[in-house]
């Protein structure tokens, strides 16, 4: 968003430049990603009331009533500030578990690289594994007998797409090793976390990032989906998709309680698609 | 060839074997069934009785043995709310869920294929744009807010279709509908580059200089050869496709295994529970088995290379 307005101030012909690099759809997807880290930063700051304040006498008012931008739920608690919170909650949990899944899965990609043999197989065989378990029935499961904490959805959501960092980072790694740069390092001596870390890594993070933009959509709508089934985030913290799953039980007399969380939710993983589609075109060098 | 499939046998028990411990560890370790099912204020002779019926006392490798040898007799255990056994309780709720999970694979095979394919071969074309917007739409949206607003727009406002139960057919067409959406544009958007790539190969353009008609090229040269990377994506949408029913049966209260996951997960029915992880596990190493054979079937490089060795 900054760099956005310095742009603007500082050089006119960028702005022009920006306009045709930039399709307008991606423009879009990338104004609404803005607007929704805004959200989730300054959340404390924006939000009109408090999320647990309840108001008995303005229950289940309609949206575009003063006072309640989107109406209230059925305590009379404000759905817009609720959706701020929840915009917050489930994009920090969608976050976190992006960066553990990525580095859990290139950790262990690069371990297959390196050893091959029994390491490489063992890891094969967790992937076959994680593959014959649709995420969703396993996470219910790890959630339901664990009870459900912040802590645990996040290392578990977490876990989604491990298998796509790894095959992806083990692939590129020894590939790497044939091409000679690698291994000219290893000739000078240096130790396999160096080569790892300074001279491997920087050259698959362009195609380790494209997967983010995978997997974080799909992650915002596994965590959606176990909230919206009362296994993911607890009230009272509120999430997208708790707050789905608790409107739907106003569904015919409150439609709006439902239908703006569904929204966001709608608009987050779809301008994600469209950024990310358009940076695999731009970034990844293995569909060149 | 036979090696092929032998190997892939092998993984597929070897699957089977590790989700079964997965299952075993993690729904053992997290909790006591005893206190949980007869309450905190129990007796303590009535949970050290419920204890010794159901083996909890003893060590948990024995806990296993004896796991694996009752499963390899086929018996998954006793349900621990009404004591019939899982397996029945597990396989009297399969039709339901295949009701809906069969007509959504067919529906989605049926609609998204020709839509990918059709775009492909139209290129920008306006109905190419239509079908990748319709398909980004389709996978973006959750499934149940697709089920939700299909209930308040067909079931609510217009009052055409029941908005949940298993009474008639007309009882499907919502959950079916809701199931469907997500996959048609999967497929079709993977159809659509599978076909293009396989449009710009130098054997379409050489069959296109020999003078063969178009649907000749479409039918006999494009289309088996595309047909490869479909069968892949057509696999694993039987994972999600599964995973889509537990969503589906929760919404519109249809009896199918989702709903009795989630209520027996929360009841922490454990021998239910294993047995259901065991039967989708099983279900899932099953379709990718069919899919490993389809390749062999489809695609002759793999048979030659089977063969020279």
């Amino acid at each position: 968003m900054t760099a956005q307005a310095t742009n603007i101030t500082a050089a006119p012909s960028l702005v022009r430049r920006l306009r045709i690099r930039v399709p307008l759809l991606v423009a879009f997807g990338l104004a609404w990603l803005g607007l929704m880290v805004f959200t989730a930063v300054f959340a404390d700051l924006i939000r009109p009331y408090d999320v647990t304040q309840m108001d008995l006498s303005a229950r289940l008012v309609g949206p575009l009533s003063p006072g309640h931008l989107l109406g209230t739920d059925e305590l009379g608690r404000d759905v817009l500030s609720r959706l701020i919170q929840s915009i917050r909650v489930s994009l920090a949990i969608a976050f976190g578990a992006t960066l553990l899944s990525a580095f859990f899965g290139t950790t262990l990609g690069f371990l297959a690289a390196q050893f091959r043999g029994v390491v490489e197989h063992l890891i094969l065989v967790l992937a076959d594994f994680q593959a014959a378990l649709p995420f969703l029935i396993l996470s219910l499961a790890v959630l339901a007998f664990f009870g459900s904490s912040m802590v645990l959805l996040v290392g578990l959501m977490g876990f989604y797409g491990w298998e796509r960092y790894a095959r992806i980072s083990r692939g590129l790694a020894i590939s790497a090793g044939a091409q000679g740069y690698a291994s000219a390092v290893v000739q000078l001596g240096a130790k396999p976390s160096r080569v790892y870390l300074r001279h491997i890594l920087p050259n698959v993070a362009s195609t380790l990032i494209v997967s983010m933009t995978l997997t974080f959509p799909e992650i915002i709508l596994m965590e959606s989906g176990l909230s919206f089934l009362g296994l993911g985030v607890q009230p009272p913290e509120s999430s997208l998709g708790n707050m789905v799953g608790f409107g739907r039980e106003y569904l015919t007399r409150a439609p709006w309680i439902m239908l703006g969380p569904a929204f966001v939710i709608m608009m987050t993983t779809l301008s994600i698609s469209l950024v990310g589609d358009w940076l695999r075109d731009k970034l990844d060098p293995t569909i060149r | 060839m036979l090696n092929y499939f032998v190997t892939r046998l092998f993984r597929a028990v070897l699957t089977i074997l590790l989700v079964m411990t997965f299952a075993f560890v993690v729904l053992r370790l997290s909790g006591d069934p005893a206190s949980i099912l007869l309450g905190p204020d129990a007796p303590t002779d009535s949970i050290a009785a419920f204890r010794a019926r159901w083996g909890l006392d003893d060590p948990l490798w024995k806990q296993y043995l004896a796991y694996l040898k009752s499963i390899a007799q086929l018996d998954f255990g006793v349900s621990m709310r009404d004591r019939s056994p899982a397996i029945d309780l597990v396989l009297e709720r399969v039709p339901a869920t295949l009701a809906l999970t069969v007509p959504t694979l067919l529906i989605q095979l049926g609609v998204g294929i020709p839509a990918g394919v059709y775009a492909a071969l139209h290129r920008e074309s306006v109905a190419d744009r239509g079908v990748i917007m319709l398909s980004i739409f389709g996978f973006t949206i959750p499934s149940f807010v697709m089920g939700l607003v299909l209930v308040l727009v067909f079931a609510v406002t217009l009052g055409w279709l029941p908005s949940g139960g298993q009474d008639s057919w007309q009882h499907a067409i919502l959950p079916i509908a809701t199931m469907s959406v997500g996959g048609i544009g999967i497929l079709a958007r993977f159809s659509r580059s599978a076909m293009i790539e396989v449009m710009g190969q130098p054997y379409i353009r050489t069959a296109m200089a020999k003078g063969l008609s178009w649907r000749d090229v479409v039918w006999k040269h494009a289309l088996p050869n595309a047909s490869v990377p479909i069968v892949t994506i057509v696999g694993f949408m039987v994972g999600s496709l599964i995973a889509g029913a537990v969503v589906v049966e929760s919404i519109f209260s249809w009896p199918g295994i989702g709903r009795l996951l989630i209520v027996s997960v929360s009841n922490r029915d454990l021998a239910v529970v294993q047995c259901l992880l065991l039967v989708i596990a099983s279900a899932m190493v099953i379709a990718n088995l069919c899919v490993d054979f389809a390749y062999g079937l489809l695609d002759p490089r793999l048979r030659a290379k089977a063969a020279a060795h």
